[in-house]
């Protein structure tokens, strides 16, 4: 049985007196827990807390900066900036939403078939945020939506910026546009320096030039409460120390284009497929640079549909590609005065001495017949008249006794072959063939043996050799300076928006091409005056104000075979004959150069050379047909 | 000139004399009074920043104490004999009465804690706080202290079955509460340390033993309460938000209403649960140690009166109610600083809304009343 315990109070009293004490001692404990989770939390990673809590209550708002302007070279806007309209709406201030629809849907300022989609995109915003309903907005639209704008409550019409192009497709291959920015895009740019810009340049200044026009974005620090919403004060305070960084503009550039000039290009060429491209010979500066067809670049930066890129994309006539800078085609007879100058420096050939034409050329020790273009008769030729009247038989044969290592050899200073190093991208280069380069190029063995009878070819442009129009123009100012050698450029300076302080960018000289005698140059620029005035152009140099110089060309797309004529008009227009023309003028003291391409042109004489003379005649005439003064 | 200061300083005391004796009247005890007149109003200007300068808010939490303090007065005016008596009838109608819940709650499909007494809203769970404590005291009065083992098994009866009815409301935290409250009794009144580890070694191994019988979602949702801040978005978002706040407050906090944190809504539950955070924020590490001292003091002066108090009913209550009083606040700062999981404990006599106010006021007239009748105890 156990033993009866009865109350002993004393030590009941001293027994709680003594877990009294011991719970003191851990309340004690508890309390320097906490102090101590208290002192971690706010003085060993106060600043870090105050980081996170700066982070919650402030929202940087970017401020786009604006894009810089693109002028011509005598300050004309090619490419400028200009308030785009676009239907927003604040959900939370709108009665009802899908009436407001309807109602939009009726004035036709929104379509029915994407309400669904306006309605989804309302959905997924916050209550408070603007949400765009309709991009685009023309001045009609804007009118018509302002007169009705009080049974709109929470719908607002709002700009922004946008790139905008005065002369529409005007020299869009030199200018290349603005585009949504792109995945693309963002593997290679600064998204933080991007946040709040919309557009891109793509392609052409727009593109290469995208640095120094984009600018540096400012940004406006907002007090924003946990939803997100901006907030005026937080409980009774108005916070002060909220920052603004102004934007800074892009800058200006000033191309070197004539916008007067491109336009003359461009109207000359229009309705055709080809390029144009004008040089100053004495800088390297482009005048104009046409590829048409071309396109509108404003609807990339107002966004692009994809039926309307389905349409350039689907185009036969490929109005993306860029001709003057891509296109690679054979130069045909333009290059017979280089091959002349190879001839004369390397003493192959007397100028005075006649070869005799009688249409068609037998290679030695070969059964192979090379013809005259158009089977023509040109009888006892020379140098001089071998140039001026694009004498194939005379060039079949020099070609022939210079040999194609040292036609090679001596056209790579003229630029054939690779890139011009002009100061855009996208350029591609022609091919300039040579033994080396048949070995590498070729797979099988019996393909990689360079053989005599294309080192005929190449002697007027045929075979392998292809060139694209802006390394033809280059070549044609370099025989314009009897072998001064440019790189050819777009942008001549940049202009500071803030304190319009212009910095000119120093043409790029690469030197000259060596070894060539002044009296060969001579000769040979005298062949090239010859064409314009007797030879192949003749009827297109006739009653010029100004001694001019050229070259006409034609680049077989269909290749005739040797015992069939060919016969324009018997083929498909697309299997056509390219027509070449380069030209520069004046002739003594040359001022321009170009390269005219007309795909599918025929001859070079009749569809490309009357091109040259409008821009020639645009760019040395004034009003009154007189060759202005050199500035 | 000096003779008037004495009588001047003799003026002063027997106005103090004069206080003391309508203290004494009233059965209240003064430095207690002050410590929770000091917490009250403190929470007060707190509530009225983190309330988003709400006044209606702050006048309903000025309505709730003054309430609160009326039953302080009115328990502390009570004979603590009468109290002992009638705590068997309380206890068993606070059980009742969460029988009634339960039943209109199954009934009524959904969480019921209240009962409609068409003024006001009566929670049975907050009467329990207060009943649970009671009825272990009571039970051991009688008994030889340490208690036996056949009285802990009473106890565990006393203590579970009102814990069970609170749970299945389902108030966890409130459950827990109450369960709290009744374990403080048996720990003060002498609980052996062996039982106490063998019970802490018996939960543990219960928790073991769960762990390897969940499946992986549940572990998840385990870890995700004992560590909030791998789920930042869901169950962390509260607990991240508040250590921001009290972290960014630093030593001198940001300012009375000036809390970015709290002003700007960043931080959940801003004027309940986590009301300590905005303390914190706004007036920073002093302003957090001030709150701290004043809930010492007072939690000191009850464990003090209890001490002082001389049958063990009193005793036992009287400890329990000071300690209990003590647990809330670790619980509340504990979870808001990110040492404890998350659990809606409010802090008391700061955090705004439920009874709690006037079960926590009530308890301290209680513990008055214990311990100014102290000589009439037993006679």
């Amino acid at each position: 049985m156990p033993a009866v315990r009865i109350k002993d109070h004393w030590r009941e009293q001293r027994l709680f007196d003594q877990r009294s004490l011991a719970c003191a001692a851990i309340i004690g404990l508890a309390s320097i827990g906490l102090i101590v989770r208290l002192f971690v939390l706010q003085v060993s990673r106060h600043e870090y807390y105050a980081d996170l809590s700066q982070g919650n209550r402030v929202r940087n708002e970017p401020i786009p900066a604006a894009r810089g302007l693109i002028l011509d070279r005598h300050g004309e806007v090619i490419a400028g900036n200009q308030p785009a309209y676009q239907l927003e709406l604040v959900p939370e201030e709108v009665p009802d939403v899908d009436k407001t629809l309807a109602n939009l849907v009726g004035l036709s300022l929104i379509r029915a078939e994407d309400v669904g989609e306006i309605e989804r995109t309302i959905d997924s915003s916050r209550t408070f945020d603007s949400v765009p309903i309709r991009l685009r907005m023309s001045d009609e639209d804007v009118a018509r939506f302002a007169v009705r704008r009080f049974e709109f409550p929470g719908l607002d019409i709002k700009t922004r910026q946008t790139r905008w192009y005065p002369h529409g497709d005007l020299a869009v291959h030199a200018l290349g546009y603005v585009g949504a920015i792109s995945e693309q895009d963002l593997k290679h740019i600064d998204r933080a320096a991007y946040a709040g810009t919309a557009l891109i340049g793509k392609l052409g200044v727009e593109s290469t030039f995208e640095r120094e026009l984009h600018g540096a974005n400012g940004f406006r620090e907002l007090l924003v409460n946990a939803q997100g919403r901006s907030v005026e004060r937080q409980g009774a305070f108005i916070p002060t120390n909220l920052r603004t960084r102004a934007p800074t503009a892009g800058d200006d550039l000033m191309l070197t284009i004539d916008l007067t000039v491109q336009r003359v290009a461009e109207s000359a060429l229009a309705g055709h497929r080809g390029a144009v491209v004008a040089l100053d010979p004495n800088n390297g500066d482009v005048i104009a640079l046409v590829s048409l067809p071309g396109f509108d670049p404003t609807m990339f930066g107002r966004g692009i549909t994809a039926a309307e890129y389905g349409t350039l994309q689907g185009d036969i006539d490929r109005p993306l590609f860029n001709r003057a800078l891509r296109g690679t085609y054979p130069p045909g007879s333009t290059v017979k005065p280089v091959i002349a100058l190879a001839g004369l420096t390397y003493h192959v050939v007397d100028p005075e001495a006649h070869r005799f034409c009688a249409g068609s050329y037998h290679l030695p020790g070969s059964s192979f017949i090379y013809r005259e273009y158009h089977n023509e008769h040109h009888g006892a030729v020379n140098l001089d008249d071998a140039i001026a009247r694009s004498c194939d038989v005379y060039f079949y044969g020099l070609a022939n006794e210079i040999g194609v290592d040292r036609i090679s050899t001596f056209m790579a200073p003229f630029g054939f072959g690779k890139p011009t190093g002009i100061d855009i991208g996208g350029e591609k280069a022609g091919i300039l063939p040579s033994r080396e380069w048949k070995e590498k190029v070729f797979s099988r063995p019996a393909d990689r043996v360079w053989f005599p009878g294309e080192t005929v070819s190449f002697g007027i442009g045929q075979g392998y050799l292809t060139v694209t129009p802006i390394e033809l123009a280059h070549y044609a100012s370099i025989v314009a300076t009897r072998g001064r050698i440019w790189r050819p450029r777009l942008v001549s300076a940049w202009r500071d928006p803030r304190t319009g302080q212009v910095h000119p960018i120093a043409p790029v000289s690469e030197g000259e091409v060596p070894g060539v005698a002044a009296d060969d140059w001579q000769r040979v620029v005298h062949g090239m005056i010859g064409v314009t005035q007797r030879g192949t152009a003749a009827a297109i140099g006739a009653h010029a104000a100004y001694v001019f110089a050229g070259k006409t060309g034609t680049a077989q797309v269909y290749t005739v075979a040797r015992n069939e004529k060919y016969n324009a008009s018997k083929i498909n227009e697309r299997l056509r004959d390219h027509s070449w023309f380069i030209a520069f003028a004046p002739a003594d003291a040359p001022r321009i150069a170009l390269a005219v391409l007309e795909e599918n042109g025929g001859a070079g004489a009749s569809a490309a050379a009357p091109i040259a003379r409008k821009v020639l005649d645009a760019y040395l005439l004034d009003a009154d047909g007189k060759v202005k003064p050199h500035s | 000139m000096i003779y008037e200061e004495v009588t001047a300083g003799s003026r002063t005391r027997r106005t103090l004399s004069g206080a003391a004796r309508v203290l004494l009247e009233l059965r209240i005890d003064g430095p207690l009074v002050v410590g929770l007149s000091l917490i009250a109003a403190y929470g007060l200007v707190v509530l009225y920043s983190a309330s988003g300068q709400s006044l209606p808010t702050v006048l309903r939490t000025v309505a709730r104490l003054l309430l609160g303090a009326i039953a302080m007065l009115l328990l502390a005016r009570v004979n603590p004999n009468f109290l002992r008596r009638s705590t068997p009838w309380l206890y068993l109608g606070g059980c009742a009465l969460l029988l009634v819940v339960a039943a209109i709650g199954h009934s009524g499909m959904g969480a019921q804690r209240w009962l409609d007494l068409g003024v006001f809203r009566f929670q049975p769970s907050e009467l329990m706080k207060l009943a649970v404590p009671m009825m272990c005291a009571w039970y051991l009065h009688e008994r030889p202290l340490p208690p036996t083992w056949s009285a802990l098994a009473m106890l565990a009866v006393v203590i579970l079955v009102p814990v069970a009815l609170v749970a299945v409301q389902p108030d966890l935290g409130t459950a827990a509460l109450i369960a709290i409250a009744g374990a403080l009794v048996i720990v003060l009144a002498g609980l052996r340390l062996r039982f106490m580890l063998a019970l802490l070694a018996l939960g543990a191994a219960a928790a073991w033993f769960g762990w390897s019988f969940m499946h992986d979602y549940q572990r998840k949702r385990v870890l995700t309460f004992l560590n909030p801040q791998t789920d930042p978005l869901g169950a962390g978002y509260h607990i991240i938000q508040s250590q921001i706040a009290i972290g960014s407050g630093g030593v001198f906090g940001k300012g009375w209403m000036n809390g970015s944190q709290a002003q700007l809504e960043f931080l959940p539950e801003r004027s309940t649960d986590f009301i300590f955070a905005v303390i914190g924020e706004e007036f920073g590490l002093l302003g957090l140690l001030l709150l701290l001292l004043l809930y010492v003091f007072v939690v000191g002066r009850a464990i003090y009166l209890a001490t002082q108090t001389q049958d063990t009913y009193a005793r036992l209550l009287a400890g329990s109610l000071g300690l209990t009083f003590f647990v809330y606040v670790f619980i509340n700062a504990g979870m808001v600083t990110g040492l404890l999981p998350v659990v809606g404990v409010p802090l008391p006599l700061v955090s705004y809304g439920g009874s709690s106010v006037v079960t926590l006021l009530a308890g301290f007239g209680i513990l008055m009343a214990l311990y100014s009748r102290r000589k009439l105890v037993g006679s």
